[in-house]
């Protein structure tokens, strides 16, 4: 059970300060009710109710904001800081962010699938808002006015006719620690001070200076140094190793063997990282041979046995006139991985009171917690896991493997902090990457070239093996003399699915029908990566809606709009094409404009993108020359959050989509650094422009995803415009490209 | 025993002389900015100057910045405040993580010091070797480029 949980309860059984509270203020809706008849609460404080769970006035004249949320680098602490601020009616600057610590934040969940502003935005602006209300109650008491008439700056609240108190002087007392009631209205979007506004991030000053910012630059008093020896390959099994040899190198303290996981705990850094090459080195390991290789990967998808065929939608025309013609066409999305500049991070420490204190950079601090207490056998009590900062991860790196990696090597070094931070190889090789995707596109089409029947057949192993409390989808866990089982990963329905995630065309076809091929065998090691299916998927679904618009020979923007009856997704479609220039827009021999639409799982973040390209047909190099990208992400609470999160989306959008597979072998990866898995570098960067669409007063959708998918078509539909091939494997890289060429 | 400056400072260190400089910087000396990235020289995280010059402090042994002057991140600061360079990278929200920005700064510092008034290719060019994950590359072009303006 959640710690906080059992604090609120505790203060709710009590009692005494609940009654004295009721007396005070005038309860709208009764914490005492059964639980079937509480009203259902914005986002998570749903599920955590008490106000005090997520907001803390303090009589150093600040406010504690506790969110289950963390900090990614997406700018989640500004942008619920701001909405905090404005229900509060506080300057921002007072607002204080403690996130993701499991001994006090609300438990939220992961910070995954672009829900952090849908769930923590909502709670904290009717938290805030409750508070608010709380406060002018409290200040009607000791005022003797009423609150109607009452106003507040700033955190100084003045009542009608005369009279003031501020927060700070206010005494708080208990007066937070209740259930929120749903009946406080928040604030209309015209009265916002900071929502709304670019408010600077707060945490960007600190890392421009070097200032305290990130993991990797804690240092505990006394830490020490741990680093891991990975198997040469996924099932390799330890034969033998001596490792005294190794325990007599400079300041080596712990040589490790736990089954087939071997690790070193040194007093330096480069010690360990010495300590640990020559135990690799000395390690004889009995190698399997059993991966497809990374160029037959894409036969390997569509002849495995699927775990499971999904009908992911199944709504066939009911009827009409037979097509007459059918049109198909094949898609693959190699293995790609999160390749965070930073290497995963983990500090932990066994305690003397037994608690084992882990700072990691997970998206699921509270699930990884659990995995740990279980990995090391011990009560959940015993594991605290508090979220401190790291590199990007855009999804499920190696963080958790290393929050579960320094717990372990913690065991053995009591009341030393251990530190473990992967080497590039070891984050490279080892880390779960985007699953690699077959994507067959059917149309069933009339004499005009209108779509009537649409088929999507997604042949994909799992996007998801996060620890969700399960040890064995820790790395490490598997190698241990007892393993913990990896647990089959499962493949999410609606409406968020996985590999069929964004599956589903927004399109209003006659028919469509998507079946997913969901395949549980994984020849490499795979997890949640940025948006998910949803990047191979849009690409296949946007070049396939590009080849049937231009086989009907018509403009591609409106062959779209054909289909398209959400008026959102209409005006997200047309502001990129008009900011774009596309209907003036003028071909030149060796240059393309391309387009793509999606709404990242069909609830989320409208985004299109249109880009012009110019190939070079001498030696297959693609330059893009400029990007626009439209955004309606609902009610914007700070636009340069959201234009940060489309630029940079795009961005690693266009990395992936004309560079980057990982390379294996039979037996292991061979991408193991940026020279053999290289990324996008400046002076491949091109101006972009991001639109956005504001609709103040509706949801918050979630961003952060909502641009990979679009960005990756619209770069193949420019090439297509531009060569007059169409390319369906990915990444378009120039040997690709070349050859295309030339076929 | 090893002596050089760092960030204006001598300092004295009795570490092993192949000591990677990133290591003693990050776990002797207290330096928060210099990040590892790859340990390898390709991705820049690391960058510090050395005499001026930016090097990758993962590649550099300890031994080598032996009556050398050191700069990092930190020792860019002007009493206490940030940089022109860095007040520009504040400015623009030059980041998303910015976990590679140390890197950044120190590298467009050490382009700055040589092209005082450098075009948006040159920036980029010069920039080449230091890697970005997020996507924050034109920011960051924008921040160096408005940091040379605002000299």
């Amino acid at each position: 059970m959640d710690d906080r949980m059992n604090v609120n309860r505790r203060g709710l059984l009590k009692g005494v300060g609940f009654v004295a509270l009721a007396f005070a203020i005038p309860l709208e809706s009764s914490a005492q009710a059964p639980a079937t008849e509480k009203p259902r609460l914005p986002g998570n404080l749903n599920t955590t109710r008490n106000i005090s769970a997520w907001i803390r006035i303090n009589a150093d004249k600040t406010v504690t904001l506790l969110i289950g949320k963390v900090e990614l680098g997406q700018g989640i602490l500004t942008a619920v800081a701001q909405i905090c601020a404005d229900e509060l009616d506080i300057d921002f600057e007072r607002v204080q962010l403690i996130s993701g610590d499991t001994m006090q934040t609300p438990n939220e969940g992961g910070t995954t699938g672009s829900f952090s502003m849908p769930q923590c935005g909502p709670a904290v602006r009717q938290a805030s808002a409750e508070a608010r209300k709380i406060m002018l109650d409290l200040a009607a008491e000791k005022l003797g006015k009423p609150t109607d008439g009452m106003t507040v700056k700033d955190g100084t609240i003045s009542a009608a006719g005369g009279g003031s108190v501020t927060y700070w002087d206010l005494s708080v007392g208990k007066a937070l620690e209740r259930e929120a009631t749903g009946q406080v209205k928040p604030k209309p979007a015209s009265e916002y001070r900071y929502v709304g506004k670019s408010v600077g991030r707060i945490d960007i000053p600190a890392k421009m200076v070097g200032g305290a910012a990130f993991i990797h630059e804690m240092r505990p008093k006394g830490m020490l140094f741990g680093q891991i020896v990975r198997p040469p390959t996924y099932k390799a099994k330890l034969a033998s190793v001596d490792v005294a040899p190794i325990e007599k190198m400079p300041g080596v303290l712990k040589v490790v063997r736990n089954g087939s996981f071997l690790a070193v705990i040194a007093q330096r850094d480069e010690q360990a990282n010495a300590a640990a090459k020559a135990l690799y080195d000395a390690a004889k390991w009995d190698v399997e041979k059993a991966l497809p290789g990374a160029d037959g990967m894409q036969d390997w998808l569509v002849n495995a046995k699927p775990a499971r065929k999904i009908e992911t939608l199944k709504k066939p025309r009911a009827g009409g006139e037979p097509a007459v013609k059918t049109v198909e066409a094949t898609y693959y999305r190699p293995y790609q991985m999160h390749a965070s500049i930073g290497t995963s991070c983990a500090i932990a420490t066994l305690d003397a009171d037994g608690v084992t204190s882990v700072f990691l950079h997970s998206q699921t601090v509270f699930e990884t917690r659990q995995a740990i207490a279980r990995m090391l056998g011990v009560d959940l009590a015993k594991v605290r896991c508090q979220h401190v900062q790291g590199a990007g991860c855009y999804g499920h790196n190696m963080a958790d493997d290393a929050a579960a990696d320094a717990a372990l090597l913690a065991q053995v070094m009591p009341g030393r902090p251990v530190r473990i931070q992967y080497t590039r190889e070891g984050e490279h090789r080892w880390e779960p990457y985007g699953s690699a995707m077959v994507l067959k596109a059917k149309a069933g089409v009339d004499k005009d070239g209108n779509v009537l029947d649409w088929d999507l057949d997604i042949y994909s192993t799992p996007h998801g093996t996060r620890p969700g409390g399960q040890p064995g989808n820790f790395l490490s866990a598997q190698y241990l003399e007892k393993p913990f089982a990896m647990p089959t990963p499962a493949n999410n329905g609606a409406p968020n699915f996985s590999a069929d995630r964004n599956g589903i065309a927004l399109y209003d076809f006659p028919g469509q029908n998507v079946l997913t091929h969901f395949i549980t065998d994984m020849p490499l090691r795979v997890s949640s990566t940025r948006g998910l299916g949803a990047y191979g998927n849009v690409f296949a679904i946007e070049s396939f809606i590009d080849e049937l618009a231009r086989a009907a020979n018509v403009d591609p923007v409106e062959y779209r709009l054909r289909y398209l009856k959400d008026e959102r997704a209409r005006d997200a479609v047309q502001k990129a094409a008009d900011v774009f220039g596309w209907s003036k827009w003028q071909k030149r021999e060796g240059r393309g404009r391309g387009i793509g639409f999606a709404r990242y799982k069909n609830t989320a973040g409208y985004c299109a993108v249109a880009m012009e390209v110019e190939v070079n047909r001498r030696n297959g190099r693609i330059r893009v020359l400029r990007a626009v990208a439209s955004a309606d992400s609902g009610h914007i609470v700070s636009p340069d959050g959201v234009i940060n999160q489309i630029e940079g989306g795009l961005i690693q959008s266009l990395s992936w989509t004309l560079k980057e597979e990982v390379k294996f072998d039979d037996t292991r990866v061979t991408s193991d650094d940026w020279a053999s898995y290289p990324i996008l570098t400046f002076s491949e960067v091109p101006p972009i422009e991001v639109v956005l669409i504001n609709r103040p007063g509706t949801p918050f959708l979630g961003t952060g995803e909502a641009s990979q998918g679009p960005t990756g078509a619209a770069l193949a539909n420019a090439v297509h415009d531009a060569t007059g091939v169409r390319f369906r494997r990915l990444p378009l890289t120039p040997d690709r490209v070349r050859a295309g060429l030339s076929a | 025993m090893i002596a050089f400056k760092l960030n204006d400072k001598n300092v004295q260190i009795d570490v092993p002389a192949t000591a990677p400089l990133l290591a003693v910087l990050s776990n002797d000396l207290g330096v928060n900015g210099t990040k590892f990235g790859c340990g390898k020289s390709q991705c820049g995280a690391c960058a510090v100057l050395v005499d001026g010059d930016p090097v990758r402090s993962c590649a550099t042994q300890i031994s080598a910045v032996s009556g050398r002057s050191v700069v990092t991140l930190e020792g860019l600061t002007q009493n206490g405040k940030p940089s022109k360079l860095q007040q520009a990278f504040i400015d623009e929200q030059a980041a998303q993580c910015g976990y590679c920005v140390s890197g950044m700064i120190i590298q467009a510092q050490a382009l700055l010091d040589r092209n005082p008034n450098p075009s948006d290719s040159e920036v980029r060019t010069a920039l080449n070797g230091n890697l970005c994950r997020c996507g924050a590359h034109n920011r960051i072009v924008r921040a160096v480029l408005r940091a040379a303006k605002e000299g």
